[in-house]
């Protein structure tokens, strides 16, 4: 059977699947709408919290990008795990038994201030529609590639899958279905990993292989055989990378501390029904996460070998059927410049004849490595679950923060339960309705603004969460005063460095690169502004009256775990 | 039985030991190992990888899922102690 007829059919099943999850997991309260009702069982909240997490990014670029950066991909691989560490031992557990449903709800109680909370809403909506738009693309890209749609046409499909489930089931719809498609995107990425590894190294685990020999009769380890092949063709040595070490550090940081800001995943740990369920929920999902990320690396230290191996001074003319394919959808680009008909892929700008987006890599991968067309429809098949378990996500946190957060907690108090329930669903449609805008028509900066959404989280929600739970001193003005410093600072930083604004716009930004502070790009920037953020709260804090005894008492109440309710309305 | 207050007192002081043990954990095997000592420990070679990189792309990530698990561990040990355990 062709590709094309495979994929339609392993697509078609697994959406089949999620909606059949769908109808049978229907919210009926907005306990269930927001939270799934508190009892959903900690090793599945770690495989949907672990779905929720991998996006069409982790899914699809992930490798990727780690193939071309060498050892500079570590800065995502411990960034986006690290992040969980922090989460379980410093924040899951404490909101957990604060239980209520959302991240403003508890900067809004804690804080005491509505103007805390309104600060808080604003920046959760800002990092989940930069987050969601990117993932919608995701969606349009693997349906134009495997079911020759056009992108629109997918980004139309995907949107209706994600406006099904996630208008009808809120957050308990969303879990069984993240469950789901976990299952099927972690066994999308796994097998043709196990193939690429027995052909590369004799190994069948991935991970093994990373370490091990190639067996190409050479006997050298793969990783030395791959700073071989890039010392020959003057790449930097694949094992070293070319970022400095403070910029390694600060990029990792920011990415670890962003991750445990984020609302569409702190809010996944209010879903289980006790203190040390959300501990162990943590440990689950980095479990599930760390599959994939640990066989990243690997496939993408195959995946850059493989693809040396097959094109570096070969004939064009004799390239593979994938090559020509990808050309086609202008991801890859060869111009022959010296006119030898032989591709010339090297370090040197000048004489390097071959472009290739780091973007195709997972999805060329199989292709590469000649495995059968299953194979190839399974892990669009996986992409899609990545991308759409991700939207559905984030659409609820979008969802929650209008009906909640500001409907009922700010415009209107005495909404009823169903009327409520009507507005997150309303919240729902609208957030669907302009992600798939974004999805449609991308604006330039989604592809920067993602990555820079976690220094926004990172400046942001982590400082004054964190210090709300350990910090009993810390009042609103404190909290307020670093919050809005925080993100600012680093809005400014990123618009300035990122964006050039300041400076006559994108062009320019190749210029400012020596003003940057200590040496940290704008992606890693997100560490400083959190250090900003937790000195002036401190400061500002110890210079203003204490907060109120009954918030004091919030404090000792939720770091014992003793008393946890399950997340109910008030 | 001592008081809840200072049961209280008491179990949040372990808990804060615990974190700051398992945290500078997090921080050796991620950032030490595997970005400011890299370069040396590259020296060192775990089957055939450098142990640097290795700890910058598999290790570190092994030893996260173990810490949270030993955290979950204790403080489960720690609720019981001091009688904060859910019923």
């Amino acid at each position: 059977m062709s590709v094309q007829t495979w994929t339609f059919i392993i697509v078609g099943l697994t959406f089949a699947l999620y909606i059949g999850i769908a109808i049978w997991s229907r919210a009926g309260s907005t306990s269930e709408f927001y939270v799934a009702g508190g009892g959903v069982h900690p090793v599945a909240n770690g495989m949907a919290t672990a779905a929720d997490w991998m996006s069409a990014a982790s899914f699809i670029s992930m490798a990727g990008l780690i193939s071309f950066m060498g050892y500079d991909g570590a800065v995502f691989l411990m960034g986006w795990t690290g992040g969980y560490v922090l989460l379980a031992l410093l924040l899951a557990p404490y909101l957990r038994k604060f239980g209520k449903f959302t991240v403003p709800d508890f900067i809004g109680d804690r804080y005491y201030s509505n103007v805390a909370r309104t600060v808080a809403v604003v920046c959760a909506i800002i990092v989940s529609f930069t987050y969601v738009a990117g993932q919608m693309r995701g969606v349009g890209v693997v349906f134009s590639r495997f079911l020759e749609v056009d992108i629109t046409t997918g980004v139309y499909i995907g949107m209706a899958i994600v406006f099904f489930y996630a208008v009808l089931g809120g957050m308990k719809g969303i879990t069984y279905t993240q469950v789901a498609q976990y299952c099927v995107l972690i066994f999308a990425y796994m097998v043709p990993a196990f193939f690429i590894s027995i052909a590369m190294t004799g190994n069948v685990i991935p991970q093994l292989g990373l370490i091990g020999d190639v067996t190409d009769g050479s006997g050298m380890a793969l990783l030395d055989k791959l700073d071989q092949l890039h010392t020959e063709l003057g790449f930097a040595e694949y094992t070293t990378g070319t970022k400095t070490m403070t910029d390694v550090f600060a990029i990792t940081f920011a990415l670890m501390v962003g991750t445990a800001g984020l609302p569409h995943v702190i809010v996944r740990f209010f879903t289980v029904p006790k203190v040390k369920d959300a501990r162990v929920s943590a440990g689950w999902a980095l479990v599930f996460i760390a599959i994939l990320y640990t066989t990243a690396p690997a496939i993408a230290a195959f995946a850059r070998t493989n693809l040396i191996n097959t094109v570096s001074n070969e004939q064009y003319a004799s390239m593979p059927e994938w090559f020509k394919k990808w050309e086609e959808t202008g991801l890859i680009a060869f111009t022959d410049k010296n006119e030898d008909g032989i591709i010339q892929y090297v370090g040197d700008k000048d004489k390097n004849e071959l472009t290739i987006d780091r973007d195709i890599m997972v999805l060329a991968n199989p292709e590469i490595a000649n495995l059968p067309n299953w194979v190839i429809a399974l892990v669009a098949a996986g992409g899609l679950a990545a991308a759409l378990s991700t939207a559905a996500g984030l659409l609820l946190v979008i969802s929650t923060a209008i009906s909640r957060d500001l409907i009922k907690m700010q415009i209107k108090p005495d909404v009823t339960e169903k009327g409520e329930l009507m507005w997150a669903r309303i919240g729902a449609v609208f957030a669907v309705i302009v992600a798939g805008y974004f999805g449609i028509n991308p604006p330039g900066f989604v592809a920067a603004v993602v990555a820079l959404a976690f220094g926004l989280a990172a400046a942001s929600f982590f400082p004054a969460i964190v210090l709300g739970v350990f910090d009993k001193r810390m009042n609103r003005e404190g909290a307020i005063a670093g919050m809005v410093i925080g993100i600012s600072l680093m809005l400014w930083y990123m618009l300035k460095f990122k964006f050039g604004i300041f400076d006559g716009g994108k062009d320019a930004v190749a210029a400012l690169q020596p003003g940057w502070w200590f040496g940290i790009s704008p992606e890693g920037f997100g560490t400083v502004a959190m250090t900003v953020n937790l000195i002036i709260a401190l400061i500002v804090s110890r210079l203003t009256p204490a907060p109120p005894q009954e918030v004091q008492d919030i404090v000792e109440d939720i770091r014992v775990p003793r008393g946890a309710g399950s997340a109910h309305v008030h | 039985m001592a008081s809840l207050d200072k049961r209280a007192k008491e179990y949040w002081k372990e808990n804060i030991k615990y974190v700051l043990i398992l945290l500078s954990i997090w921080f050796l095997v991620s950032y030490v190992f595997g970005i400011f000592l890299a370069e040396p420990l590259n020296a060192i070679r775990i089957g055939g990888a450098k142990l640097g990189f290795w700890f910058a792309q598999q290790g570190s990530i092994y030893v996260f899922v173990i810490l949270i698990f030993v955290y979950v561990r204790l403080m489960n040990k720690l609720d019981k102690k001091y009688e904060f355990d859910e019923i």
